[in-house]
């Protein structure tokens, strides 16, 4: 689109602000925290006075078993919620995926968990959680059972911050879900009607084959930010017992400010870094193979008709 | 499953439907009536249902904004007052900042073929998934030692803007698309430059996008707590993180700190009945165009 009042100019001059800030906030810190990790740094000295140390932290990290397990930790999370939340977010939009009143009403109380700050998400389910005035143990109490010791165990505690995030994020799963379902094309569900088939029949053959494009976006996406979670589970856990919750994100922010190694905070950083980065180009690439996928899915299904 | 079904559900599904809204909001109503409650209340062993509602928890979290003395108030702490302010003024400021520089580069990348283009686009898809903890160090570092704004509210709408305008350049580019080319030609045979046609004709157009990114920067604003911890001194401290630094103490007052998470929560609740058509909306373009 070029006309006598659009110069060369323009478009950079609407990107500007943009491209500054970003510049400044992101680029920058980013290269600057890649140069970090190569330094011995703590933070009451300028970034100037601390020792290069070279590839010291990187390889210190890779030796250091409780980074390991850190990495585990966070690996298991993300791929633990992420999956219990594609099955029940997909399962809830299939069950809801039908002309029932007060639709609108359902979606907008569903999407209530997603909307409130972790912090406060942790809050409730620390109350919740509370060995004797939380309501699961109340209720366990009251109907007989032992109480869960459901924070104080290594095992339970990774249970306990599983369901917190499963009840904030499976509403995000829902709703992507419930749309991508709502706007599939309505002639294939009629046609394999027609020819017989079965409320699960439509699921397998039609209705989850159409979804797959959305399904992976979704997919990818949540477990990009199943990587980033760090206050559900500092309010709820901060880690322990022992190291049975702590994520990486955790543990960055208290190697950087318990631990003071800004170096080696930095290199972990990094390390987190790296695997988002995998999965982000993953995303995008996949992204695109099945949008490909769809089109011809859905002109096939067309011209069953 | 025949037409028919479809719209006839049996009691069943009632059923479930009612227990997953239970699930889904139930968490929420008990933090809102533990906030209603005195402390003898939450830990006696009667029924949770049974009980008289008080405000006095949130008399005493909103002490500093009290035009009356409430009785059962000796000390007035001014820190949640203090932090409820800047939650409000960081949240505002950096949602507008991002609105408006979102969507003249989501209008650039829609709009104009330049030099460019496509690496922009990529690496603004590649800064969407820096997690805030990777740029703790970093933005901590450059704050404090180079730019010498650690401690101010301006540091951290700052990082806010950044770490927002990935997600709204990316949202607002799918309505952007929508918008007919037809109106904006017209406007520019009028003689309206292109700064005009933006302002004037594209912004109007896309105000449902708009509404959606914005309702998602104000949340991350809002609701982020560790740049937040890192950046902020006793001045500039945002709600989350004074919730967290009451409840690392040994002793929690779940009352008051019930009565905190509510005040917290209530924006974002408001805004998910207010637009919550916008917010599936801004959600699913978001996902669909990766």
């Amino acid at each position: 689109m070029q006309s006598a009042n659009v110069n060369r100019l323009t478009p950079y001059l609407f990107l500007a602000p943009a491209a500054i800030i970003m510049a400044i906030a992101l680029l920058y810190p980013i290269g600057y925290m890649i140069y970090a990790s190569f330094l011995d740094w703590n933070p009451s000295q300028r970034i100037g006075e601390a020792e290069f140390v070279g590839l010291r932290n990187y390889i210190n990290l890779l030796s250091d078993a409780s980074f390991l397990e850190s990495f585990w930790v966070t690996i298991k999370f993300a791929v633990v919620v992420v999956s219990l939340e594609m099955f029940l977010g997909v399962g809830l939009a299939l069950l809801l995926d039908r002309n029932i009143r007060g639709m609108s009403l359902l979606r907008t109380l569903f999407i209530l968990p997603m909307m409130i700050a972790p912090i406060v998400v942790g809050l409730m389910w620390r109350y919740m959680y509370h060995p004797t005035v939380g309501i699961f143990n109340r209720t366990l109490k009251s109907m007989g059972f032992e109480p869960i010791p459901w924070l104080s165990t290594g095992d339970w505690a990774f249970a306990s911050v599983v369901i917190a995030d499963v009840w904030q994020w499976t509403p995000f799963i829902f709703i992507l879900s419930l749309a991508a379902l709502q706007s599939l094309p309505q002639s294939a569900m009629e046609a394999s009607r027609i020819d017989g088939a079965t409320g699960w029949q439509q699921i397998i053959y039609i209705k989850l084959p159409l979804m797959l494009p959305v399904l992976i976006v979704t997919l990818l996406l949540r477990l990009i930010d199943a990587f980033k979670v760090l206050e559900v589970i500092l309010v709820l856990t901060n880690g322990g017992p022992g190291l049975s919750t702590e994520i990486l994100s955790l543990r960055i922010s208290r190697t950087a400010s318990e631990f003071r190694e800004l170096g080696e905070a930095a290199a972990m950083s990094n390390y987190l870094l790296i695997l988002l980065m995998l999965l982000t180009f993953g995303m995008f690439f996949y992204n695109k193979a099945m949008e490909a996928r769809a089109a011809r899915l859905r002109k096939a299904a067309e011209e069953d008709l | 499953m025949s037409a028919k079904t479809y719209d006839r559900q049996n009691p069943a599904f009632y059923a479930l439907l009612v227990a997953l809204v239970v699930m889904s909001v139930g968490p929420i109503a008990m933090m809102l009536m533990t906030s209603l409650k005195l402390n003898v209340d939450i830990m006696s062993d009667t029924s949770s249902l049974l009980f008289m509602p008080t405000l006095r928890n949130y008399e005493t979290a909103l002490c500093d904004f009290l035009w009356y003395e409430a009785p059962h108030i000796e000390y007035c702490d001014k820190t949640f007052g203090r932090a409820l302010i800047n939650s409000l003024v960081i949240a505002l400021v950096s949602t507008v900042l991002t609105l408006v520089i979102g969507c003249m580069a989501a209008y650039a990348l829609v709009r104009f073929r330049f030099m460019g283009r496509d690496t922009v686009s990529l690496s603004t898809l590649a800064m969407r998934m820096v997690p805030p903890a990777v740029l703790l160090v970093p933005v901590f570092g450059i704050w404090t030692f180079q730019f010498q704004i650690d401690g101010t509210r301006a540091g951290i709408i700052l990082v806010y803007v950044a770490m927002n305008l990935p997600f709204v350049i990316w949202i607002l580019q799918s309505f952007i698309v929508q918008v007919p080319i037809q109106l904006e030609e017209a406007a520019r045979m009028d003689g309206a430059g292109p700064f005009q046609v933006f302002f004037l004709v594209v912004l109007p157009l896309i105000k449902p996008g708009l509404a959606a990114a914005a309702i998602f920067t104000f949340r991350v604003a809002w609701n982020e707590f560790l740049l937040a911890n890192a950046l902020a001194d006793r001045n500039s401290r945002t709600v989350p993180v004074t919730i967290v630094n009451s409840i690392t103490e040994f002793d929690i007052d779940w009352g008051v700190i019930m009565a905190t998470g509510m005040l917290l929560a209530i924006p974002p609740i408001i805004f998910t009945f207010v637009a919550s058509r916008q917010i599936i909306t801004g959600m699913t373009a978001g996902a669909v165009k990766g």
